[in-house]
């Protein structure tokens, strides 16, 4: 069966905006994000559920601004994060007075909220939202141990990324009348490929870039099988939060199915932080990593003409701590949407 | 894509990165050493004023309040990621785990959230540590009574 969506027409990420905290903006992509928090990451809220809810809040009400458009404009805003309920998305987006579909797929959100969104506006709707967000202290604290507990974290570990990010995409090319927008190349996305849940038998919860990198590879492998692309076509093709360990993996995988992605692959959890300065051990994480970089670095790349075509593949792992603690596996998976630069 | 779990485990497992064993081992050994001088020397200063037993009582009480005290300053879990087992193993390792615990439930009230939620992870210590006890009692109670 076919599994290559080809979106029916253009739909253009219009605005983005990026919301971290200070690790995030400590690292090499530090001044390229559009909001810091402050020096705690509490975001002026009491409790770390909070906090990652007024970081949705922040990042969708600054994307709207760059779009130069109002939450009433919006036809629907698609949003989930880490937490229970997507408790982050549901409390940080009451205000907006949009319709909103939560979704959850772990730390490939970013990815999935893009593949919906342009779903939708190329079909029933014209303009929608996606959001998505992880807090490092609430999902520390849902996920493992409680903030101040005195223990060592494994080498493969992964460092929950705080941070959120919001993009605004469009089938309207007039909206870029509106937008503040001089001319530079936009993004669109133009096709897109739905993960498979891929359970390959990872039972440790610190080794989270070996369960998702079965998902990737068979994502990417399923796109270059349809599509006839080659890696080669591409400037960068961007995994979400693989990290160090599942970067590695990935590229293994995909090399002894016959194709090579090393020359072009670059991830969201290895780029986000300095490896040698920061001690996040195998990278960033959570539905933030891909969600920040994405915004901040690789489009940006193509705003400014370094990116004309490139595959986005946002990675997560469907852990559930429960399941774990029964003895279950953690399922990984991963969506591509490829996003090209066009002129408007 | 085919695979079999079996096989991919064991290629992710050979191939991630170990924690430093021995590296963790000496720091272990020289943080919990360190940690075990410091209530000898304690337990010397209150055993001027104390008996030997309320003195050894007390200097528990005072390692359990400094883990706390470095624990609520967010202290507590920089020293442990060099330390390891060294402040784990010790009485400071358990009053870690309580105090943290505590502090991280404060959001859902002192009820449900720290009342509920301070043993979370010292909980499985107290109920096999009180249970070893007590079947040691049982042990030590039968052997006595042969003994005689």
């Amino acid at each position: 069966m076919e599994n290559l969506i080809r979106i029916p027409k253009p739909v253009y990420i219009l605005s983005s905006a990026s919301v971290v905290g200070q690790h995030e903006k400590n690292g090499p992509l530090g001044e390229y994000f559009d909001i810091v928090g402050d020096k705690d990451d509490t975001f002026g809220c009491d409790t770390w559920e909070k906090s990652e809810s007024e970081m949705q809040r922040l990042a969708l009400s600054r994307a709207l601004n760059y779009a130069c458009m109002k939450d009433t404009d919006l036809e629907a805003i698609l949003a989930g994060d880490l937490l229970n309920q997507c408790a982050g998305s549901s409390y940080g987006l009451v205000s907006f007075e949009t319709p909103f579909l939560g979704l959850f797929g772990a730390c490939s959100t970013a990815a999935e909220a893009l593949l919906l969104s342009s779903l939708l506006c190329s079909s029933h709707m014209t303009r929608c939202a996606a959001v998505s967000s992880s807090h490092n202290a609430s999902a520390e604290r849902q996920f493992r141990y409680p903030l101040e507990y005195g223990g060592q974290r494994a080498p493969t570990a992964q460092w929950t990324v705080t941070g959120s990010a919001a993009f605004i995409s469009t089938s309207c090319k007039d909206d870029f009348a509106q937008a503040a927008h001089n001319g530079e190349p936009v993004p669109v996305i133009t096709e897109a490929v739905i993960g498979k849940s891929i359970d390959a038998g990872i039972t440790d919860a610190n080794n989270m870039g070996a369960a998702m990198a079965p998902a990737a590879a068979d994502t990417l492998l399923r796109y270059f099988r349809e599509s006839g692309m080659q890696p080669s076509d591409f400037d960068i093709i961007m995994t979400g939060d693989l990290g160090f360990e599942g970067s590695s993996i990935l590229c293994d995988l995909t090399a002894t199915e016959g194709l090579d992605i090393s020359a072009v692959h670059c991830d969201g959890g290895l780029i986000i932080y300095n490896r040698e300065t920061q001690d996040k051990h195998a990278g960033g994480s959570g539905c933030g990593c891909s969600a920040v970089v994405l915004a901040a670095q690789a489009l940006r790349g193509i705003r400014t003409g370094q990116i004309a075509n490139m595959l986005f593949i946002g990675t997560g792992a469907l852990m559930n701590p429960t399941a774990i603690q029964q003895g279950a596996s953690i399922p990984g998976i991963a969506h591509l949407i490829r996003i090209t630069a066009d002129i408007v | 894509m085919q695979m079999d779990k079996n096989s991919y485990k064991k290629y992710a497992d050979a191939r991630a990165k170990k924690s430093p064993c021995a590296k963790n081992c000496v720091c272990a050994f020289l943080f919990g050493g360190l940690i075990c001088a410091i209530a000898q020397g304690l337990k010397e200063l209150y055993m001027t004023f104390l008996k030997e037993d309320d003195a050894g009582t007390l200097v528990s009480v005072t390692l359990i309040f400094i883990a706390a005290l470095l624990t609520g300053v967010g202290i507590f879990d920089r020293i442990a990621k060099h330390a390891g087992a060294g402040t784990l193993v010790p009485i400071t390792g358990f009053s870690n785990a309580v105090a943290s615990s505590a502090l991280d439930a404060k959001g859902e009230g002192f009820v449900l959230g720290v009342g509920a939620k301070i043993f979370t992870i010292a909980g499985p210590v107290i109920l096999y540590g009180i249970t070893a006890g007590a079947i040691y009692g049982v042990i030590y109670y039968i052997v006595t009574l042969i003994m005689k």
